[in-house]
C-alpha cells in the first residue's frame, strides 16, 4: 500500500456559480475510487485555487464549472499555474461544457474534460489514466 | 515536501534530517473532539485571532481514510477557506491512510517541516475517534478538547481517558441551550481529575503525557474550560490568549523543555519501531520459516498463534538474539 502513491485531487468551484451537486458527488466517487480529495467549496478565486493546490501538493486540479465561463477560467488558471511552476499538476474540468469546446480546452492545456452526463466509471478511469 | 512524507518516500528521511535542527521553535497545538463539534470552524476563528498578532500559522488537518476504498474526502479545509490567500497561513490536509507509524509519526514529520519553514504556531486537527486523540498527545505541546452542549450529557461527549490529556476544554456551539450545564459538568469532572485519589488512578492511563509533568516544585497547569461560538468568533480571542498563556506558563516553569524532550523520545521510539519493524518484517517474510508457517496454517496443521511464536523464536535463535522476557 505504501509503494503506490495516492492520487490527490483538489475539487474547486471557481467564481459565483453555485451549482455544487456535481462537484460533491464527483468528490465522493473519487474517494470511493481510492483517491484523496480536497474539496475547497464554492466561490473560489483563482488565487485561492492556486494557493490551495500548492499547499496541498495535489496531483490534479478538478474544476467544476456550470456557468459557461470554462474557457476564460481555464485559460487564466493555466497561465497562473505556469507562472507558479505548477505545470506538473493536471488541470481537469467538468460541468456544463459543450462538446465543441473540448478541443479548445485541450489546446489551452487542460488534461481531461468530463462534461455533464459522463459516468463515474469514465471519470475514475480518466483520472487514473493521467498517471499511467 | 510533506508530500514525500505522506507517500513514505525514501527521500523524505534525508530531508527530515536536514530540517530537524531548525524545527524546534514552533508552538504545537492539538485540537481534537468528536466529529462535527466544530473543530475546523474553531481553528478558522483561531487563525483569525493569531493573525491579528501577526503570527505565522500552519494547520495540519487530519481526516480519516476510508478503510474500504483507501480514499478520503479532506473537508476540514473547507471551513478555513477565508485564509486561503493569506501567505502567512499554511493549511495542509492529511488523510490518516494506514500510516506506518500511526498518525503521530505522520503529523510529527509534517510538523517538523512546517516548523522549519518558520511557522510559529502549528495547529493539528484530529477527529476524536479511537486512538487519534492519544496520538496527538505525543506531538502537541498544548491540547484543546472540543465538546458541545446538549448532546445528552457533557460526560458522554468527553470520552473516557480524554479528560487527562486536555489542557484547555472548549464548549463550542455556546449559542445552543445547556452550554452552562456542560461547562459545570466538565469543571466538576476536571476537579476530580485533579483530586488525589482519582487523579492517581487516572494518571495511569495515558502514560506519555503524565510522566512529563508536573515535576516536584514546578507548579501545575490547571486545565481551563472555555465557551465559544466558533461560527461568529465569540470567545475565540480568549481561547487564543489562553493557548498563548499556556505556552508562556510552560516556558516559565520549565515544563516546555521537559515536554519537548519527552516528545522527542516518543518520536525516536516510533522511528525505531518503523525502521526496525519494516526491515525485520521483510526479512521474516523472505525466510523459509515464514513460508512454511503460512502453508501449515493454510492446511490447518498449526494455529496462527503457535506459528507466529515459532517463526519469531526461530529467528531469535538463528540470529543469536536474546531478549529478557517479562
Ligand atoms: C440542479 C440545477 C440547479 C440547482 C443547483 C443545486 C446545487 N446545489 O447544485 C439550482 C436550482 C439551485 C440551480 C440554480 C441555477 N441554475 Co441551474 N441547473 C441545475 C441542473 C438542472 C442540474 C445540475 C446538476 O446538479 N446536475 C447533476 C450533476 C451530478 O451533474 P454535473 O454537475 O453536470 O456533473 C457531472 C459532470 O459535469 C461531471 N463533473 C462536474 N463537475 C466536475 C468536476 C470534476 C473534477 C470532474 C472530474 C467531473 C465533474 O461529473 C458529473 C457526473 O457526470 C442544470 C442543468 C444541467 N443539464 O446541467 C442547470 C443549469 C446548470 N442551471 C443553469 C442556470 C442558468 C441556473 C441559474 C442561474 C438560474 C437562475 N436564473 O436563477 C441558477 C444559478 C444558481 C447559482 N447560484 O449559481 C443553467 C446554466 C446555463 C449555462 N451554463 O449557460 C443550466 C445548464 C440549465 C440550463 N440549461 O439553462 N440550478
Ligand atoms: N450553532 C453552531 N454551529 C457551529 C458552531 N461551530 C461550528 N458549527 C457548525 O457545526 C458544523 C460542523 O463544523 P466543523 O467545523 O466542520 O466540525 P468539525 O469538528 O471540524 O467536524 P469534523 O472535522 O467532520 O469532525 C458546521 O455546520 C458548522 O457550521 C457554533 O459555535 N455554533
Ligand atoms: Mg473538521
Amino acid at each position: 500500500m505504501e509503494t503506490k502513491n495516492k492520487i490527490r485531487v483538489l475539487i474547486a468551484k471557481p467564481g459565483l456559480d453555485g451549482h455544487d451537486k456535481g462537484a460533491k458527488i464527483v468528490a465522493l466517487a473519487l474517494r470511493d475510487a481510492g483517491m484523496e480529495v480536497i474539496y475547497s467549496g464554492l466561490h473560489q478565486t483563482l488565487d485561492q485555487i492556486i494557493q490551495t493546490a500548492t499547499q496541498e501538493a495535489v496531483d490534479v486540479i478538478g474544476l467544476s464549472i456550470m456557468s459557461g465561463a470554462h474557457l476564460p477560467i481555464c485559460e487564466k488558471l493555466m497561465t497562473m499555474m505556469k507562472e507558479k511552476g505548477l505545470e506538473d499538476i493536471c488541470l481537469t474540468v467538468g460541468g456544463v461544457i459543450p462538446h465543441q469546446d473540448i478541443p479548445r480546452l485541450k489546446q489551452i492545456g487542460v488534461s481531461a474534460v468530463f462534461p455533464g452526463g459522463t459516468s463515474f466509471e469514465d471519470i475514475v478511469f480518466g483520472m487514473n489514466k493521467l498517471f499511467e | 515536501m510533506i508530500r514525500l512524507i505522506d507517500d513514505n518516500n525514501p527521500k523524505a528521511f534525508s530531508l527530515l534530517k536536514q530540517l530537524y535542527p531548525h524545527s524546534g521553535n514552533a508552538f504545537i497545538i492539538g485540537i481534537t473532539g468528536s466529529p462535527g463539534v466544530g473543530k475546523s470552524t474553531l481553528i478558522d476563528a483561531l487563525i483569525f485571532e493569531f493573525r491579528k498578532l501577526d503570527l505565522k500559522i500552519a494547520v495540519i488537518a487530519v481526516d480519516p481514510t476510508s478503510p474500504f476504498s483507501g480514499g478520503a474526502i479532506l473537508g476540514d479545509r473547507l471551513r478555513m477557506q477565508r485564509h486561503a490567500s493569506d501567505e502567512k497561513v499554511f493549511i495542509r490536509s492529511m488523510a490518516s491512510r494506514g500510516q506506518k507509524g500511526g498518525l503521530s509519526r505522520a503529523t510529527k514529520d509534517a510538523a517538523i517541516v512546517l516548523s522549519a519553514m518558520g511557522y510559529e504556531i502549528i495547529i493539528i486537527e484530529t477527529v476524536g475517534a479511537g486512538q487519534a486523540e492519544f496520538d496527538i498527545a505525543s506531538v502537541a505541546h498544548s491540547i484543546g478538547i472540543v465538546t458541545i452542549p446538549g448532546t445528552g450529557d457533557g460526560i458522554q461527549a468527553v470520552k473516557a481517558g480524554i479528560l487527562e490529556i486536555g489542557d484547555i476544554f472548549i464548549v463550542n456551539k455556546n449559542d445552543r441551550p445547556d452550554a452552562q450545564a456542560a461547562v459545570l459538568e466538565l469543571k466538576m469532572m476536571l476537579s476530580m481529575r485533579n483530586s488525589n485519589t482519582l487523579g492517581q488512578i487516572l494518571n495511569q492511563a495515558p502514560r506519555d503525557k503524565f510522566e512529563i509533568c508536573p515535576q516536584k516544585g514546578c507548579s501545575t497547569w490547571a486545565p481551563r474550560v472555555l465557551k465559544t461560538i466558533a461560527q461568529n468568533g465569540t470567545g475565540v480571542k480568549e481561547l487564543a490568549d489562553t493557548f498563548l498563556s499556556h505556552f508562556d506558563f510552560m516556558k516559565k516553569n520549565n515544563i516546555l523543555d521537559l515536554k519537548k524532550k519527552e516528545l522527542e523520545r516518543i518520536y525516536f521510539n516510533s522511528l525505531l519501531k518503523d525502521l526496525a519493524m519494516g526491515k525485520i518484517e521483510l526479512f521474516m517474510q523472505e525466510s523459509m520459516d515464514f513460508k512454511d508457517a503460512l502453508n501449515q496454517i493454510e492446511a490447518g496443521l498449526v494455529d496462527p498463534i503457535t506459528a507466529a511464536e515459532h517463526v519469531v523464536n526461530h529467528l531469535m535463535v538463528t540470529r543469536n538474539l536474546k531478549v529478557q522476557d517479562n
